[in-house]
């Protein structure tokens, strides 16, 4: 789990993708110039706080939502080029699970229906008992009791909702699964079932995870390599312990000793930002995380830093990155 | 002036029950808890675990029906705040006792200013003049760190972080003596959380007031209270000052609480420990210990009869027969 190494398979690249929404007070930036690579088989975690374009990007990727600019290649295909029949069959490949399984889960289709449905969609089986059997099989897959079978969503707690979506996501065996805050719903013991539940699934069947998450230490848990975005751009990205041990970015820093400790004896150096994120719609010039740096200079609010490697497989995009380490 | 030994606030064998279509919920029962005056005490649990309504009956302000105090005794500042006139109550409730609620989006009122919803509880609670008031209210927006000139606009025209300051302002604008914040943090991101908890510490030294903070997340009680008490099903399950308990927690269901959240610093690829099972369901809760159907370490006597709360080591409250010795951690 230490990173991802040079040269592996890379199952989707990301490049220069944009995607600017239209909105009344003008354009809104959602995600702008963000590059990325996930090699087949491991987990990327995407963090960032509300409104900084993470689940826009999951949503591209996967087609849900049109790019404005950018490639992104799946298996060495530029999926944003797909036609119909392309793209039919990608969706096959690549599946996302939501953060709600309240309202990400039609509310009169009973879970065998819901499971059902892709299966139908698609018509990968035969014959209705070879739907049974897969629906049975994928329940069994993700913990769910076969006696819950005919039960509806709002008979059931929102673990076993998110089972479902996660059921739902497998049907079809993709090879790239997004997976879109899919414990912040939950309640700590619920969402350490699913996160044991999600590992093992990727252990057993080597499934390629788009892991975005606000909360640091369920990413630390879950990925390989981690991607820190801040108002539709990567700040930071390395691999997992490298960017816990040593975060280089000024902002990765701040979020870092923002989060809570479970222990009343830790001393940390706390960083608090000052106010809030900008708006996303005329993103400010310069470094976007520039007016809330506290290590910011002139030349900052002038030049837009790019992400750069800095030490090998760390990329940090700050003018002063080499020089800020330890938080200091 | 009640003498330093009576807590602020004592709740003692507290029973709320809902009314439901699907039978009677059993939100909270036999509930003991004490804050005394000037600590912060962390009331941590799940969904469900009756945190939410057990603050509201010391507000007394749990809709009957369906809910209703079934049993037990509520004491702030020494009072019987049930056996209160409803007038009687109203004094208390925002000007003694305040409270902070978890969104605050939708706690504020949309078509007043941020500086009407101050005035507005500053003039409800007092009989100063109205130059006087607003000047007050300048002030709590001063020390909540929003600056003057925006206390005539709208909740909509400020950020999540800024309406929860607003929120703050307003619950601590009559010095209560008794501060309640609902999850004041759950609905923000974490670098505007780290904001608010930071003032919420410094303010409650400022202000003088107690802190009953309710949540479900053990890294924010850890910043921020003295004491902690652990609910599950509608009762306290485990009680201390929180290097006690964060040190060494006792019951098997603290235990799994802080086994099942992921950390910062935690190994890379070990799997998280899980208490297997769900919360008892409310209206049919198991007998004896209610956690009992869960726990790996139950045997036959806690499926017949709870425990109780016992003092296993000074100050250390835990509701088990068989509370776990060795501390919570390798070390």
């Amino acid at each position: 789990m230490n990173g991802i190494a040079p040269g592996a398979e890379m199952l989707l690249d990301i490049r220069g993708l944009k995607k600017y929404f239209n909105v009344p007070k003008g354009v809104l930036h959602a995600v702008d110039d963000v590059s990325l690579t996930i090699p087949k088989g491991k987990t990327l975690g995407l963090v960032g706080e509300s409104g900084c374009g993470k689940s826009t990007l999951g949503r591209v990727v996967i087609g849900l939502i049109e790019a404005t600019a950018g490639e992104v290649f799946f298996k060495g295909e530029d999926m944003l080029k797909f036609n119909d029949t392309q793209r039919s069959h990608f969706r096959t490949r690549a599946q996302i699970v939501f953060q709600d399984p309240f309202s990400s889960l039609n509310p009169r289709m009973s879970v065998h229906q819901l499971i059902a449905e892709p299966l139908l969609i698609n018509s990968v089986c035969s014959s209705r008992k070879e739907v049974d059997g897969k629906v049975k099989e994928l329940m069994e897959t993700v913990g769910l009791a076969e006696r819950l079978i005919t039960s509806f969503p709002h008979e059931l707690d929102g673990g076993r909702r998110q089972r479902i979506g996660v059921a739902r996501a497998l049907a079809l065996d993709p090879e790239f699964i997004v997976l879109d805050e899919p414990v912040s719903a939950l309640d700590v013991c619920i969402q350490a079932q699913i996160l044991n539940l999600l590992g093992d699934l990727r252990k057993e069947r080597g499934y390629t995870y788009l892991f975005i998450s606000h909360n640091l230490s369920v990413v630390r848990y879950v990925s390989d390599e981690v991607a820190v975005m801040y108002l539709g751009q990567v700040v930071e990205k390395t691999a997992n312990t490298t960017l816990f041990r040593k975060p280089l970015h000024p902002y990765t820093q701040a979020l870092l000793s923002a989060v809570p400790v479970v222990d009343p004896d830790a001393k940390k150096e706390r960083i608090i930002l000052e106010g809030d994120v900008p708006s996303p719609i005329a993103p400010p010039p310069g470094c976007r995380f520039a007016p809330r740096c506290i290590y910011r200079q002139e030349r900052c609010s002038a030049e837009n830093p790019v992400l750069s490697e800095i030490e090998p497989g760390h990329f940090v995009s700050c003018h002063f990155a080499g020089s800020l380490q330890g938080g200091k | 002036m009640p003498d330093t030994h009576t807590p602020l606030l004592d709740i003692q064998g507290l029973e709320i029950r809902f009314n439901t279509d699907s039978g009677i919920v059993h939100a909270v029962n036999g509930l003991n808890l004490s804050l005394q005056k000037g600590k912060s005490l962390g009331l941590v649990g799940e969904t469900g675990a009756g945190k939410t309504t057990t603050a509201l009956a010391v507000l007394q302000l749990i809709q009957s029906p369906p809910g209703q105090i079934t049993g037990g005794k509520i004491f702030f500042e020494g009072r019987d705040i049930m056996g209160m006139t409803e007038s009687e109550k109203r004094r208390v409730r925002g000007n003694r006792i305040a409270m902070i609620f978890q969104d605050p989006m939708t706690s504020l009122n949309p078509i007043m200013t941020v500086e009407e919803q101050i005035m507005e509880m500053i003039s409800l609670h007092s009989d100063m003049s109205g130059e006087r008031v607003r000047e007050r209210a300048l002030e709590m927006l001063k020390l909540v760190g929003i600056r003057p000139e925006r206390a005539k606009e709208y909740p909509h025209q400020f950020s999540g972080g800024m309406r929860q300051r607003v929120g703050i302002a307003i619950a601590l604008a009559c010095r209560p003596s008794l501060l309640i914040a609902d999850e004041p943090t759950t609905a923000l991101d974490v670098t505007i959380q780290a904001q608010v908890l930071d003032l919420i510490r410094n303010l409650q030294k400022i202000v003088n007031t107690s802190l009953l903070l309710i949540t479900h997340d053990l890294g924010v009680v850890a910043e921020v209270c003295d004491d902690v008490a652990i609910m599950y099903a509608g009762r306290i399950v485990e009680y201390s000052n929180i290097r006690s308990l964060y040190r060494k927690p006792m019951h098997p269901y603290t235990r799994g609480l802080f086994n099942a959240v992921p950390k910062l610093e935690s190994e890379l690829g070990v799997k998280l420990a899980v208490i297997q099972g769900l919360m008892p369901d409310p209206t049919d809760l198991p007998k004896g210990c209610s956690f009992s159907p869960r726990c790996p370490y139950a045997r036959d006597i806690c499926m017949e009869k709870a425990c109780g709360m016992k003092e296993w080591e000074p100050g250390h409250f835990v509701d088990c027969y068989f509370p776990l010795q060795n501390g919570g951690r390798t070390e």
